[in-house]
């Protein structure tokens, strides 16, 4: 396993360079750094020599990828893309370009998100996990029908509708909470029970469906019919064996997730006030400011690969028929 | 972990516990204030103002900051030598931190003192005297050890790693404030570091302004990165430090409006112990700089700056005296009238809105989507509340801007530019056909009023009534002015050689090209508009809709045709909006701020004697003459001057609007009991939607029970 874990952290090197290389790529086909820039200086009174003197300050009076003036090593070495990448592996993601330090930042910000992010996977796992189940044990009965309805007109329904929705009922019309903002400490409570319950409702439709789909499929199954001839209960049957081995594939979806809970919710938390990882990656792209959406995007990916990594460690301990080699 | 036994089922002993754990939470909240407050219990009975911001300021430097957002905060922190009389309209300078109006002194080229009018002037001296006994906020960089020397300059390295917060610098200090800190203030103009967006223009007037840029240039180039740099021991010969309280201002010939300058948060004083302090090794990395813990001697300090949830201004204890000006009720009264104004972030419109109406902000704008719920527009077209607001006994004022939106021509464009005959019908024609009186109606509720010219309302140089219309555009029916009528511009559409809207010569038909921002869905209808006016003259309008940096690098390149412009106001002079049109600020070439390119020598030339005129008579003739020029001209299709709505609940007082000041929150008032009653009135929270919630659970869980119950006696029976 150590050799499978060794080589899988070797793999995510090339992929953590391409991926840097592309959102460099990306961003400066888009901006140029005097477009980033003109955006941070405002559009009142500003001069050339303005532009240039940021851009110098900032470092981005380089060339992007080739500096023709250079000899050497320093031709590629004296370049934009390698004096702003290259930290990245040392996880020193600087200074975004208002001047704060993203890394701070980003050890701030991540709390509130993840204050978010768990609670809405782990209460909606256990929410969908039972509806689902229910509805797989009632399968072809009426109840079945108007719950698998109930989940695609659900689906249907855009996400920002629920969260306007659930700010209009719970916070507006029947005062039970704020309708946005955060607080730090214990005080988060009441900030958080309203953006949960929204994720939660917003999540129902097209989780159950998944779920129960894949414990219909198991339930079909051969082992399911001697279990049953054995005489074990329904409920024993469908929590023992059907739960446990429909695992594999929830625990796909499930484990490759929780190291991005950190990233949180672009529009949860732009909607509900919450300061988390979220609302910075999209005010970032909006402000053009390429430090931050480099750092962000790389920290994605690595956060992805880990969360690929984990999932491949968990097919171990929930099927013992997995070896990793 | 310990089970319960509830029915058949096992389960964690924690569920119940927090379950019954957050009801009880809820119910103790909801007994010690509304439970949908987001702020602490026993907080809004207190003299504190509630706001909200939607964008973080970028910048909180005085010497860097230029946006209004940012200004609400510095504005109230900072305090420049001078500042707009709260309540005197129109609006007029006074002094802030000093004993009186600078006092001016003409000079020729070897210092000597000239008449105003000689022809030998060469520079302005201003010179101003402080108010002795101001004194700073308490702040890290005065503390001093018993030795005398700063406690926290040097600050080891051990000693910063346990310090995250800035409150958590223990020791504080304060001292006077000196007329060095003003001259020290307008060097870092000039530290190509700061990058304040003032220096270009200043160093155009400022006595050896960019001689000094040069030479902390070369000592930064010399220096590591962020370190300390005394630029006070350059020689500048624009700023002289005369005593403790006395500092002179040198600038290049004559610019009157050098003054208003000196009110705006640029001339702000900045001790250099705070930039001692700030620029040493790991500050910036922990965010302590300038630009994020401002120093001043404002009405309040900021103590708390989380600009991803809350930014919070508390009252300086050492503020000096100020008093509420004479003239209203609260006259006499000490500044500031609050303790705290804490500004929450709210980056959505809905949110705010919703938490503005049930009172946990004080104060709230009018967007779009609220419009037709708090305005209703009367018969005779004045804006009135609606009774949904007036039974909050929410307050309405209005104002405009002193801002202006226009349609500008590129007056370089072969088509639309120039100004020979043709050029210049196509524009005139161009500006009748767009019915700007439609767009305020359709696309800004009204929130706007049709431009006569360049100059905004309330600015000195406009003119009222008939005598301010723009006789090109308008005419006069006895009681307001009215668009004329599309025939005379198909008139001088045809005059200019485009009969029908094509060319005569060619027959091709006339196509021009509109550049704006505005893009997306949103926009869709808007441009649609601008299709519908030129369609009017049977002119096919191509809009090319571009980012914030496409555009402006077109507009400086000039490679554009028609386009959206628009300007605030830095201060409240004609000056400010007519150098917009003045020749050489034309932005091709000279990258100035006269995005049109337009460039008549009469006008230039009247520009130039207005610029150095005080108000009066004299001054309000030649505008007149130079507002007739371009109105004539017509290098901008004059849009329209956009009219502010505020409204603000009962409780708020002295809001007036102010549209200069920058330090307006001193003057506020609130009533914080009153406030807290009507939050408990309005936010009484509604409980059977939970009763029905378990109802309706209940419903749905049933039938499950029992199918399962009788699936079980099936299988028995069977």
């Amino acid at each position: 396993m150590l050799n499978y874990l060794i080589r899988r952290l070797l793999y995510a090197v090339p992929i953590l360079l391409g991926v840097n290389l592309l959102t460099f790529a990306l961003f400066f086909m888009v901006n140029t750094p005097d477009d980033m820039a003109r955006i941070h200086l405002g559009a009142k009174r500003v001069t050339t020599e303005a532009i240039e003197t940021w851009k110098a300050e900032h470092g981005y009076d380089r060339p992007l990828f080739v500096n023709t003036q250079a000899s050497g090593i320093e031709v590629i070495s004296d370049t934009l893309f390698v004096d702003k990448s290259l930290k990245l592996f040392a996880f020193d993601f600087g200074a975004a370009d208002d001047g704060r330090d993203i890394a701070r930042e980003i050890s701030q910000r991540m709390w509130p998100s993840l204050a978010i992010a768990l609670p809405t996977l782990m209460v909606g796992l256990l929410c969908y996990l039972s509806f689902a189940l229910l509805l797989a044990f009632f399968r072809g009965t009426s109840l079945d029908t108007g719950g698998v309805i109930l989940c695609v007109a659900l689906m249907s329904i855009s996400g920002l509708f629920y969260v306007i929705g659930g700010q209009y009922l719970m916070g507006k019309l029947w005062h039970w909470f704020p309708l946005s903002g955060w607080q730090t400490g214990w005080e988060s409570w009441k900030f958080l029970v309203m953006p949960v319950v929204v994720g939660l409702i917003a999540g129902i439709g097209d989780s159950t469906r998944f779920y129960r789909a894949l414990f219909l499929e198991e339930m079909g199954k051969d082992y399911v019919r001697t279990a049953r001839a054995k005489g074990l209960s329904d409920l024993r049957v469908l929590f023992r064996h059907v739960l446990g081995n429909a695992m594999i594939p929830i625990l796909t979806g499930v484990v490759v997730v929780i190291p991005r809970l950190f990233l949180g919710s672009l529009i949860i938390e732009s909607f509900f006030g919450i300061p988390g990882l979220g609302s910075y990656t999209i005010d970032a792209i909006q402000a053009q400011d390429f430090a931050i959406v480099r750092s962000m995007v790389f920290l994605g990916s690595v956060l992805y690969i880990i969360g690929l990594v984990l999932t491949d460690l968990s097919y171990t301990w929930v099927d013992p028929r997995v070896r990793l080699e | 972990m310990r089970l319960l036994r509830v029915a058949q089922f096992d389960i964690p002993a924690f569920i119940p516990v927090v379950f019954l754990g957050g009801l009880l939470s809820l119910l103790l909240t909801a007994c010690s204030g509304p439970a949908n407050s987001p702020y602490p219990p026993g907080q809004v009975e207190q003299s504190i103002l509630y706001s909200a911001f939607s964008v973080r300021p970028k910048h909180l430097d005085p010497a860097r900051a230029y946006a209004e957002n940012e200004y609400t905060f510095i504005g109230n922190i900072y305090e420049p030598a001078l500042q707009y009389h709260f309540l005197k309209r129109p609006y007029e300078l006074e002094p802030l931190t000093t004993e009186s109006m600078p006092r001016i002194r003409y000079l020729d080229q070897a210092g000597r003192e000239v008449p105003v009018t000689h022809p030998a002037l060469s520079f302005t001296e201003y010179e101003l005297r402080l108010r002795p006994g101001i004194r700073y906020q308490p702040h890290p960089a005065f503390a001093k050890r018993p030795d005398g020397t700063p406690r926290y300059v040097p600050i080891l390295a051990n000693e910063l790693a346990t310090i995250d917060r800035f409150d958590q610098f223990n020791e504080t200090s304060t001292r006077e404030l000196v007329a060095a800190d003003y001259a020290f203030q307008i060097r870092r103009l000039a530290d190509p570091r700061v990058q304040s967006p003032l220096f270009g223009l200043m160093a155009e007037y400022i006595v050896g302004l960019k001689t000094l840029a040069n030479e902390i240039a070369a000592d930064v180039k010399k220096s590591p990165k962020e370190a300390f740099i005394d630029i006070s021991r350059f020689d500048f010969p624009g700023v002289t430090v005369v005593d403790q309280y006395t500092w002179r201002i040198r600038i290049h010939g004559k610019y009157p409006q050098f003054q208003y300058w000196l009110a705006m948060p640029f001339f702000s004083p900045m001790p250099i112990e705070a930039e001692r302090f700030y620029r040493q090794p790991g500050m910036a990395d922990k965010n302590f700089t300038l630009d994020w813990q401002p120093v001043g001697t404002g009405a309040f300090y900021l103590a708390e700056n989380d600009p991803n949830r809350v930014m919070r201004m508390v009252r300086n204890p050492n503020y000096h005296d100020d008093f509420f000006p004479s003239g209203h009720p609260d006259a006499g009264k000490r500044l500031p009238m609050v303790d705290q104004v804490i500004y929450s972030l709210e980056k959505e419109n809905v949110p705010y809105w919703g938490k503005f109406l049930q009172g946990y902000y004080d104060a709230s704008g009018v967007s779009s989507d609220s419009f037709d719920q708090a305005i209703r527009v009367g018969a005779d077209g004045q804006p009135d509340l609606t009774p949904e607001m007036r039974q909050r006994n929410i307050q309405l004022s209005t104002s405009i801007r002193a801002s202006n939106w226009y349609m500008g021509f590129n007056m370089l464009d072969p088509v639309v530019g120039g100004l020979s005959d043709r050029g210049k019908k196509l524009r005139q024609a161009i500006s009748i056909a767009l019915d700007i009186e439609e767009k305020i109606s359709i696309f800004l509720n009204g929130r706007g009023v049709p431009a006569q010219g360049p100059l905004p309302p309330g600015i000195f140089g406009v003119r009222e009534g008939q005598s301010g219309i723009n006789p090109v555009v308008y005419t006069w029916d006895g009681q307001q002015p009215r668009r004329r009528p599309i025939s005379e511009a198909k008139q001088l559409l045809a005059e200019a050689g485009y009969p029908g809207g094509r060319d005569a010569k060619t027959g091709e038909s006339l196509t021009l090209y509109f550049d704006t921002m505005d893009s997306g869905p949103e926009a869709k209808s808007r441009l649609d508009w601008y299709r519908k006016q030129f369609a009017k003259l049977s002119i096919q309008l191509v809009v090319r809709s571009t980012d914030f940096n496409r555009f402006q690098d077109k507009i400086s390149k000039g490679s554009v045709q028609m386009f959206e412009w628009g300007w605030n106001a830095d201060y409240p002079d004609p000056e400010n909006f007519l150098f917009l049109l003045y020749g050489p600020n034309k932005k091709v070439g000279n990258n100035g701020e006269n995005a049109s390119n337009y460039e008549n020598p009469a006008f230039d030339r009247l520009f130039e004697r207005m610029k150095e005129m005080e108000n009066g008579p004299e001054r309000q003739a030649v505008i007149d003459q130079m507002v007739r020029i371009v109105q004539d001209d017509a290098p901008w299709g004059f849009g329209y001057n956009p009219k502010s709505f505020a409204l603000r609940h009962s409780w708020v007082k002295n809001a007036e609007p102010n549209l200069m000041a920058n330090n307006q929150l001193k003057y506020r008032r609130v009533e914080g009991t009153a406030r807290a009653a009507y939050q408990a009135k309005w936010n009484q929270p509604v409980w059977w939607p939970v009763v029905l919630t378990l109802i309706l659970l209940g419903a749905m869980i049933w039938p499950a029970v029992a199918a399962y119950r009788n699936k079980l006696k099936a299988t028995a029976h069977a």
